[in-house]
């Protein structure tokens, strides 16, 4: 009976806790107190009615005093030893242990926690030692302070007496490594999130550029007057950017500009409560082209459509250099999106306009439609090759009954539950696909 | 008499601890904690066995057991190296540097030991 075994010794830490003196819970339980002393010592089994004389007496619930909480305690003793060659003698005399010396079992278990939390960590991080100066400093640390706590509280856990005064010695150094830890590993903690939001800002100036956007609701009454100045709204939006970010924002704004030359605001918002959101009407109406219609579109303040419209532009390397997601037509932050939109497939063959009714497979609710071109970047010259970009405007579309097919499609694979598609290019965090087997 | 061991690690308390487990094993243990004057060191004691660090304040672990392998006296001596990185790139160093045995920490004080022993039985 293991559990029998610790009886005596919750009693005893009861007790202790309570303040009462041994000879006092004896006469309370109505037994000697030499008697008491054996069963606290657990040398004495316990049970039946003076065990609920003794919880009674205490205070507490009998079963508190049979059922403890040494479980956790006795489990993470043995982990400790499993790691030692502890003969097996010694491992069956762990509730011994743990009983007589509470304690000193605690702290032990304590240090076996904090051993394999810090062995964890130090495996994860073990790679990036080589790249980073401060991270290999700071690990180095911490694996000198887990080595000197491991080696000391072994000595402690294997069998064999060791003098009090070594003990206290090797007690206070676990105690002194553990404070060093805890120091070192926050210092790291802090270090490596410093490191993230650092590399958030400088890598991706797209993002800082999707902030300003978003912030301004995609529409610059600045730059829609014949007088506009570019350079003043880039001052004025991009002090806080990289130098990169600013770079980018002045060739958006640059072209938001003639966007809104060539499509007056005022004659604009005329056009579309006759037409809607219709790229095409626009383009007719200012004889511009497709994507200039399909930008300006996207640059209306949100009164002046029945919804808003969303906007993705990717260069001919399929990379998105332009966002305006909607709610319900999540565009990816990162890299591009799913291969099925007509934004990629227009690349294929400039100049033709898809028009498709999307559904994104993960957006059950919401349908849309995209209408998709991709032509040159700029008027070809006499013998020269021309890039491509690709526009598509995304518009919000009511789930009615339709003759129209409705493609299904994803945002980014990662995401997607489309069981068997032939474009996926990364597993799906959602749906077991084929090929997960593998 | 007991055989002695040198160690060379700058950690107080890793220090303490090898200390402990091979004295109580019977070894006469020696410690020093600069790299600068470890091979000096080593060569005014004249250790069976010799227990190395890699980081050193003053000197490197590797320097150090390069410079006592030149040294005739001390190309035999048994050495074990210690480092808190455990790529293959390090042993690799260690190894071509000329030590007789390689571990990691955290070590298990158990290892230690033993491979204390297997050093000085060579």
């Amino acid at each position: 009976m293991p559990r029998d075994t610790l009886t005596g010794s919750r009693i005893r830490e009861r007790r202790v806790m309570a303040g009462i003196k041994q000879s006092e819970l004896a006469k309370r339980a109505d037994i000697s107190p030499s008697y008491l002393n054996l069963i606290e010592h657990n040398r004495r089994r316990i049970g039946g009615k003076l065990l609920v004389d003794i919880a009674y007496a205490l205070g507490v619930e009998p079963t508190s005093l049979t059922e403890g909480a040494e479980t956790a305690l006795l489990a993470t003793l043995r982990e400790a030893a499993s790691e030692t060659d502890l003969p097996a003698e010694e491992l069956s005399r762990v509730e011994e242990f743990a009983g007589r010396f509470p304690g000193w079992a605690q702290l032990l278990a304590d240090t076996q926690r904090k051993v394999e939390t810090l062995q964890r960590s130090v495996e994860t991080l073990t790679d990036r030692m080589t790249h980073d100066p401060h991270l290999a400093a700071s690990l180095h640390e911490m694996l000198s302070t887990v080595t000197a706590i491991r080696s000391a509280a072994s000595i402690l856990a294997e069998p064999g007496d060791i003098e009090p005064e070594w003990q206290r010695r090797f007690n206070r150094n676990i105690y002194e490594d553990s404070a060093r830890l805890a120091d070192t590993s926050r210092s790291l903690a802090q270090y490596l999130e410093e490191v993230d939001s650092e590399a958030s800002e400088t890598n991706a100036p797209q993002d800082e550029i999707d902030a300003v956007f978003q912030q301004a609701g995609f529409h610059f009454p600045m730059l829609e007057t014949a007088e506009a100045d570019v350079d003043s709204v880039v001052a004025h939006f991009g002090a806080d950017l990289s130098q990169s970010a600013r770079w980018l924002l002045h060739l958006a704004l640059t072209r938001y500009r003639q966007d809104a030359a060539k499509i007056p605001l005022n004659a604009c918002a005329e056009v579309i409560d006759r037409t809607g959101a219709d790229p095409l009407a626009l383009a007719d109406a200012f004889d511009t082209d497709i994507p200039t219609a399909m930008r300006r579109l996207a640059q209306m303040p949100d009164e002046g459509l029945a919804d808003p419209v969303g906007l993705a532009i990717c260069d001919g390397a399929g990379v998105t250099t332009f966002r305006k997601p909607l709610p319900e037509f999540p565009l990816p932050r990162l890299g591009a999106g799913c291969s099925l939109w007509p934004l990629y497939r227009a690349l294929t063959r400039p100049m033709l306009v898809y028009s498709q009714l999307l559904e994104q497979s993960s957006r059950a609710a919401s349908r849309h439609r995209a209408i998709a071109v991709a032509q040159p970047i700029r008027r070809g010259k006499l013998g020269e090759e021309v890039h491509f970009e690709s526009h598509m405007l995304i518009v919000p579309e009511p789930r009615t009954n339709t003759a129209e097919p409705v493609h299904e499609v994803g945002l980014t694979c990662r995401i997607c539950p489309h069981p068997d598609c032939e474009v996926r290019r990364e597993l799906s965090i959602l749906v077991a696909t084929k090929g997960q087997n593998f | 008499m007991s055989k002695q061991v040198l160690l060379i690690e700058d950690e107080p308390n890793i220090i303490e601890a090898i200390s402990f487990i091979l004295s109580r094993d019977g070894w006469s243990v020696k410690t020093h904690s600069n790299g600068a004057d470890a091979v000096d060191k080593v060569k005014e004691r004249q250790p069976d066995v010799l227990i190395l660090d890699v980081m050193l304040p003053g000197k490197s672990g590797y320097d150090i057991l390069r410079e006592l392998r030149d040294d005739p006296n001390h190309s035999e001596l048994p050495v074990l190296m210690l480092t808190a990185r455990g790529q293959t790139k390090d042993r690799e160093i260690a190894e071509r540097a000329g030590c007789n045995a390689f571990m990691t920490k955290p070590f298990s004080n158990a290892d230690m030991l033993e491979t204390v022993r297997t050093l000085a039985a060579k």
